[in-house]
């Protein structure tokens, strides 16, 4: 018996429309309006000012650590921009600029990075999963939430994101094996940008491409020029489309990099090399969108102004937000507070008075809380 | 009235509410065709067809972290993992997500969803089949453990997690499964969640069991009954999280002493945080240091060493006697 080739070799698609010396695919080149194309940019733009913004407010002990988006603008607008309002977005921790499309409110999104939760409560009509710290986890949510679309018969699809490193994971496998047995509509977006946080992405994986991954579990899969918007959005325009109706899931990768660090509590200058960074600094997703609608004569020189300013009237709100009220931390603890929980809030809600009490004017008491039980009288005074 | 086990009556919990609410699905290995390996899923899959009851591909972090989604949705998951020792595949799901969405969300989306398995010792199984590990969920906030201890109360607490409007980690002792059957109520019951049950009241002493236990527990309650002429209160504990500490509380203030049994190893057990709560709320009642029965602190020691491992009523029986004679 003879050794037989029982599968086609999978082939994998590559997809690249604007390169960085400004070349285009005019055939490939997807229609959108310049009204689209407008927005898109003012987008990416405001996902980059913000980004410089929040570096210096996190330097100054504004808010805290988070996770910079320099240089990955274009792969998550040009896949978020293919969603609608009743399509849902599943982001990881890195996807401030696809967040900000969705209408997350500027002072939220610092106040999540301040460290208060209510920073990541989306808008009572949002479908947009709060960000996702522990890497790949929320890829299982993604694909749950797909199978409640098919379940119900909903219009819609599901746009899941994360990074190269996500996909060591069991969790990113173990939710692509069960979207391609349910053949849920869910599009997983993995925003290669070559490193997590110091391993390079040769260290991550063997596999050639990230792309090629999609093939095990039965769906295709693409990688995408990531820096090119023109491209991730052709790649997602499809994606979306086809999980709408009904085709299942696509796995895309979108080839980008990292800009700037990890997150701000991260060197990167100890892991990788300067030469490399400003070989990427080149392929800017935003310098080559910019040269392709200065060509198009869709520039409007007030952008990064406009952008600056409704940049700095929402971190005055953030910074004019009352201090997190310690009790809040019960509130959304359970559906109802379980009677012990409640007493520990009772508790203290009493501590904090006390300590309100010790810094008033001299003559007010302070309360001490009283322990559960307490007898009235000691033993030895009896 | 219908006599059923509790694997019959864990069925008709299931049926009952996939019957009331088109939103309750059930997902695990195989659940669907076979009925589950125990088969407290049986029948449900030609009732209810595959999109309801849900044969999964054998991945726990999936089965859990696919139902967090669905759950967010709105849908509310059944998930059965295989057997409890298997969880910390999923744990991560549990504790990073499901247990803390409402939170994240501060009250946008929450995760109504129940997570089954089969715990326990004392059915001669391989490794990871015999532990138990209660002590990890009701550890975590935001999510509510329970464990019942026969048919009436498995079919009664499994309705209700259902209908809780947070994630329920939910144990079913294998031993209890076929072990006896019981008059179940035709129409539909639910127990509320977070309550204890004084099963046979007493004085002198409180023995606090839960789950298989709690055979232990009434057993050697008779024996001290007949042998030594004490009769001591009996409390099902059946909600490990959140504790009723009022329950537990009042009956010792009333008994002056209490023995603690369960199958979780000793340190860091629900024994320790029960014990805690009783000095807490009726220390002046006790008349004799609280005693703890449970497993050793050592990995489960397979099955030729699980009688010398798990309570039994000779060891409550003589930490039961050292306490009344303190
Ligand atoms: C489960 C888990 N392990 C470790 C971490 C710590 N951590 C945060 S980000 C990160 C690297 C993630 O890399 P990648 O998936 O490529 O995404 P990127 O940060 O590059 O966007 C690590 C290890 C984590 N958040 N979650």
């Amino acid at each position: 018996m003879p050794r037989t080739q029982i599968e086609p070799q999978f082939p994998t698609e590559r997809l690249s429309i604007l390169d960085s010396d400004g070349k285009l695919d005019t055939k490939l080149e997807p229609k959108l309006s310049p009204d689209d194309l407008k927005r898109l940019y003012r987008a990416m733009v405001l996902g980059r000012r913000l980004d410089e913004r929040m570096l210096k407010l996190q330097r100054q002990g504004r808010i805290g650590t988070f996770a910079p988006i320099k240089g990955q603008e274009a792969s998550q607008m040009g896949s978020v921009f293919t969603l609608t309002p009743t399509d849902w977005m599943v982001p990881s921790f890195r996807e401030t600029a696809s967040m900000l499309w969705r209408g997350w409110p500027i002072e939220k999104i610092l106040l999540l990075f301040a460290g208060r939760l209510e920073g990541s409560q989306p808008g009572p009509e949002q479908r947009d999963l709060p960000i996702a710290i522990p890497v790949a986890t929320q890829l299982p949510h993604a694909v749950g939430i797909a199978y409640g679309i098919q379940y119900r018969g909903e219009d819609a699809v599901v746009m899941a994101y994360f990074g190269d490193g996500a996909t060591s994971e069991g969790d990113f496998h173990e939710a692509c094996n069960f979207a391609g047995v349910w053949h849920v509509p869910v599009v997983f977006v993995c925003q290669n940008n070559q490193w997590a946080i110091s391993v390079p992405i040769k260290k991550q994986t063997n596999s050639r491409t990230i792309a090629q991954k999609a093939s095990a579990y039965g769906f295709p899969g693409i990688q995408v020029d990531g820096n090119d918007v023109l491209a991730v959005y052709a790649a997602s325009r499809e994606a979306v489309d086809k999980a709408r109706a009904g085709e299942g899931p696509t796995l895309i990768e979108c080839v980008t990099y990292r800009l700037g660090v990890h997150t701000t509590a991260d060197d990167p200058t100890k892991y990788r090399a300067d030469e490399e960074v400003k070989a990427w600094e080149q392929k800017d997703p935003l310098t080559r969108f910019r040269a392709y609608l200065e060509k198009k004569k869709l520039l409007d020189g007030s952008v990064e102004e406009q952008v600056d300013e409704e940049i700095a009237r929402a971190v005055e709100r953030f910074e004019a937000m009352p201090p997190a009220d310690p009790l809040g931390m019960f509130d959304h603890a359970y559906a109802e507070l379980p009677p012990d929980v409640a007493a520990q809030r009772a508790e203290l809600a009493v501590r904090l008075e006390a300590a309100a009490d010790a810094t008033a004017p001299a003559g007010a008491e302070p309360v001490s809380p009283p322990m559960r039980g307490q007898r009235r009288t000691s033993r030895w005074q009896n | 009235m219908a006599k059923l086990n509790m694997v019959k009556a864990l069925n008709l919990a299931l049926l009952e509410e996939m019957e009331r609410d088109p939103d309750v699905l059930v997902i695990g290995e195989d659940v669907g065709v076979d009925g589950g390996v125990f088969r407290v899923t049986e029948d449900l899959h030609r009732r209810f067809g595959g999109t309801r009851v849900i044969d999964s591909p054998l991945a726990e972090a999936a089965i859990i972290g696919c139902s967090v989604g669905m759950a967010l949705y709105g849908l509310k998951p059944v998930c059965e993992i295989q057997f409890s020792g298997f969880a910390f595949q999923c744990f991560h799901q549990i504790e990073n997500h499901a247990a803390r969405y409402r939170q994240r969300s501060q009250g946008r989306f929450h995760c109504q969803m129940v997570i089954r398995m089969p715990y326990g010792g004392g059915v001669r199984a391989l490794e990871h089949h015999s532990e138990s590990e209660e002590q990890f969920y009701a550890h975590i906030p935001g999510l509510k453990m329970v464990i019942p201890s026969g048919p009436r109360t498995a079919r009664a607490l499994l309705v209700a997690a259902i209908r809780d409007p947070d994630p329920v980690v939910f144990f079913e002792h294998k031993a209890l499964y076929h072990a006896s059957k019981e008059e179940v109520p035709d129409e539909s019951e639910a127990m509320p969640i977070g309550r204890a049950q004084v099963v046979r009241e007493g004085r002198g002493l409180t023995l606090v069991a839960y789950g298989a236990m709690l055979r232990v527990a009434l057993e050697a309650a008779e024996t001290l009954q007949a042998e030594d002429g004490v009769a001591p209160e009996v409390i099902d504990l059946l909600t490990i999280s959140p504790l009723d500490r009022e329950t537990l509380t009042a009956s010792v203030a009333r008994t002056g002493r209490a023995v603690i049994v369960h199958e979780a190893p000793r340190s860091f057990g629900p024994g320790a945080e029960i014990a805690a709560s009783i000095m807490e709320g009726a220390f002046l009642s006790l008349e004799a240091p609280i005693r703890r029965v449970e497993a050793y602190d050592v990995p489960f020691p397979g099955f030729a060493r699980e009688k010398a491992n798990v309570p039994d009523v000779a060891r409550v029986l003589a930490a039961a006697r050292e306490t009344l004679a303190f």
